[in-house]
This record gives C-alpha cells, structure tokens and sequence, in this order.
C-alpha cells in the first residue's frame, strides 16, 4: 500500500474552501427543513387530532405516504417529477431559482415533517386531558388552549426524540448532492474526483457531520435541562 | 330571572342514564352545596353548566340564555362561568401569576400589566402573593387549589362552579381552601359546590341538594336538611358521612 495521505490538500487553498462553502449549504439546507418541516409537522399533528374528518384523513394519509416511501425517492420526485404536474408558470419561474435546492428542502420538509407530527402527537398524548379542560374551561379556544397549554409542554416532553429526528435531517441532506445540491458530500466527492484523495476528503466531511450533530444534541439538550424543571412526569 | 335554571335535564353515558330530568334553578348569589354518593351525577351535573359535558335533552338557562343556543359562543360563556377542579389542573410549565393571567390575556385581551395587578390582588385575597413567581410543583396542594381559585377568578366570573375542591387535599390544608370559599360566598358569588364538607354546606350554603342515581332526591335549607332529611337515602347517607 503506497497510499500518500494528504490533509494539507484537503483542508487548505481552494479544496478547502470548498468543503467550507458545501459545510454552508448543509447547514443551511438542515436548518430551513427543520425549521420548516417544525412547521408542517405540529401543523398536520393537530390536524391529525383536530374532529374534522377531511383534516383528519389528509394529515393521516400524509403521514403513512411520506412515511413510507424512500426519501431518495421523493428526492427525485420532487426534482425530475413535479414539474410534470405544476403549471407552465410556476415551473418557468422554479427554474430561476435555486430549484436544487428547493425541492431537496421540498423533500426533506416532506420527510421528516411526517415523523415529527407523529412524535408531536404522542407528546400531545401524553399531557393529561384536564390540561385541555381546565384551559377551555377559562374561555380559552382549542387552538389558544393548544398553542399556551398544551403544546408548549408537550413540546418539553418530546425533546428527545425531536434531536433525533433534526439530527437526521443533517445527514439525510447529504442526499441532495444527487440533485447537485453542491453540500458537504457533494464537495467531497467533488475533491475526490479532482484529487483522487477520497480517504481525506470523506474523513473531513464524516468528522464535520460528527461535530455538527454533537453540537446540536448538545445545545438542545442544556435548553432541556433548563425549561424541564417544573414539569413533573 | 334565576341565574340558572335546570329543565328537565337528561344525560346518557350510551345506555348509562347519569342525570334524570334535572329541574332547578339557581338565584343569583345563591350557594347551593350538591351532595351525594360518588357516582350519583353531581360532578356531571355541574359540568353541564359550562359545557365541559354535554347533555342530550332538556335546557339549562345562564340568567335566560340557553347554553346551547345558537347566539352563545362557548368560549365566551365559559369565560363567565369559573370551574375549580379536584385536582387543581394548573399549568405546570407557566408561574403562578402566568397560571392566572394566560386567559385574561389571550381571552379578554387585558393589557399584561393590568392582568398581572389584577392577578397579584387575586392572590393577595387567597392569602398566597408571596409565591407569584413559584410555579405549580413548589407549592402545596391547599396553595395550588388557591391559585387555581384565584386562576378562576381572573375572569370575573358571574357563576362558580367547584369539583370536590378539597377532595384531593391533606386534612391540614382543607381549611384554608374552604376559608377561601366562604369568603367568596359572603361576597355574593353565585356558587355551585359538590363537596362532601358539611360544615361548610351548614355555614354558608343556602340550599343543600341530594343527589342518587342521577336524580335531585331533595333539596332544602342546610338547617332543615340535617335536621330533619326527608328521604330514606338521605338520612342514609348523612348517617355515613356526619
């Protein structure tokens, strides 16, 4: 084996700025999906337990199909199939923008809303039933009893399972690269194909991912600690 | 015009028939203390009044209203009508003060700051201020009944309606739960108490009422009802319980 390691190559001159520019674009692409598929995700969840029956079916058909089906899969769909069903207009102006990027948000918001909602629905589950009386009780509507009451201490509750599932979404973007979303893995495979120094630049990338993702588990979990005090289990 | 009236009320649980053609009325600053064996429908029937359960025939009026008409909104009707709970129900993860503000606020639309003055003269008069900053699980079960009392309150309610209050509490803190309610009942509220503490029925309540399988059995004057109950079951159950 007469392999030469060279980090230097890597980490440094413009190889180095493009791991630094794809680290951006992952942090980015995981950042507007989490935020977004939050959004989604407590939005079909109530939906989901909301009485009217339409809601009720959509957010449990949505839930069961994103669910379900490869990620991958819907990356590609998103990508290479929507067009085929959005009107002229809507897919002349996708075009001008950054349509890479949009459907790998697109799919990840899809994807991992579909198991947040399900997390948030055993959080809301799990918060006893007077909690919801009590605050209508006061004259507060179900979406103020939810939104002050309920929510905010399921959210508490489901914490854990909430870092896994934003940790997943930071290493599930490194599918996007087969979008050419030019991420952290697009850039390795970018400078292995440039350098033939695929050890380097995968160890690099594997490391920054490892770090990202310890540090989100890091920080959730102090905020946690913090606002878990008072809640009795 | 009663504050509320009862006519004649009916409520099934499937084929469980848990009120049997309730007929009441209620006046205003009037407290009526509700009595009877668990299981005898008075918990149910007191939640009817704010909806909390609802009720398959019959109408029950809030000062000539009927609750289920189509010109009552329920959350502006609850937002009349305070409910005290067995179990206090507060809001683990806000403080005290935001236990007693939160509907204040998103309901009335009060300005924060007067809510929270309104909130501390609330507490102020349940005897607790010092603990406004505390949240739910510092305190002792008396205490957080008297925030969730003072919770109630906040809206100005014109009726109140209180679960077995004391039911849940240690013996040592019953009082200051039930000092807290006489009070209130001296003021003029129009109160509806099931509790099984007759000292407070013989001292405040104007009228006692017996409850049994879902029927009002009888209902009279605290005075005339210990001294002299009417009915089998009654003197039954006082036996039991005095």
């Amino acid at each position: 084996m007469n392999y030469q390691f060279n980090w230097k190559l890597v980490l440094t001159g413009e190889y180095g700025q493009w791991i630094l520019q794809g680290l951006w674009i992952t942090l980015e692409i995981s950042f507007v999906s989490i935020v977004l598929s939050m959004l989604l995700g407590t939005i079909i969840a109530v939906f989901r337990l909301s009485r009217v029956k339409p809601l009720v079916w959509f957010s449990a058909t949505f839930t069961e199909f994103f669910r379900n089906t490869p990620l991958l899969v819907q990356i590609f769909f998103w990508y290479f199939g929507s067009y085929a069903i959005l009107p002229d207009a809507v897919n002349k102006w996708l075009y001008k923008q950054d349509f890479e990027f949009a459907a790998g948000v697109i799919s990840l918001t899809v994807y991992t809303s579909a198991f947040i909602a399900e997390e948030i629905r055993s959080g809301i589950f799990s918060i006893p039933k007077n909690q919801l009386e009590a605050s209508r009780a006061c004259g507060l509507s179900f979406l103020q009893a939810m939104s002050f009451v309920v929510l905010p201490q399921a959210f508490r509750i489901i914490i854990p399972p909430l870092i896994s599932q934003f940790l997943n979404v930071i290493k599930n973007s490194s599918l996007v690269m087969t979008i050419g979303v030019m991420d952290l893995t697009y850039m390795a495979r970018q400078i292995e194909s440039y350098t033939f120094h695929g050890f380097e630049a995968f160890t690099v990338s594997t490391l920054i991912y490892l770090v990202i993702s310890l540090i989100v588990s890091l920080l959730v979990n102090q905020y946690n600690k913090h606002f878990l005090r008072f809640i009795p289990h | 015009m009663s504050m509320i009236e009862f006519h004649n009320v009916n409520k099934w649980y499937g084929d469980f028939h848990v009120l049997k053609d309730i007929n009441e009325s209620v006046e205003s600053g009037e407290v009526l203390v509700i009595c009877g064996p668990s299981g005898s429908g008075k918990s149910t029937l007191i939640r009817c009044v704010n909806r909390l359960e609802e009720y398959q025939k019959g109408h029950i009026l809030i000062e000539g209203r009927d609750l289920h008409g189509d010109d009552v909104n329920v959350n502006e009707l609850r937002s009349e009508i305070g409910i005290v709970f067995q179990q206090f129900n507060l809001y683990p993860h806000l403080s005290v003060l935001k236990n007693i503000t939160l509907a204040p606020i998103k309901v009335r639309k009060t300005p924060k700051k007067d809510a929270e003055e309104m909130a501390m003269q609330l507490l102020e008069r349940v005897g607790i201020h010092s603990q406004a900053t505390k949240y739910p699980a510092e305190l002792s079960g008396g205490q957080q009944q008297r925030v969730a009392i003072a919770r109630a309150l906040a809206m100005k309610p014109k009726i109140m309606l209180f679960d077995e209050p004391t039911s849940a509490l240690d013996p040592e803190m019953i009082n200051e739960v039930l000092n807290v309610m006489k009070d209130l009942a001296r003021e003029g509220m129009t109160m509806l108490c099931v509790t099984h503490e007759m000292g407070f029925a013989r001292e405040v309540a104007d009228r006692v009422v017996f409850m049994d399988f879902g029927e009002i059995l009888e209902q009279a004057p605290p005075d005339e009802f210990f001294r002299n109950p009417k009915h089998e079951r009654t003197k039954l159950f006082l036996k039991e319980i005095l």
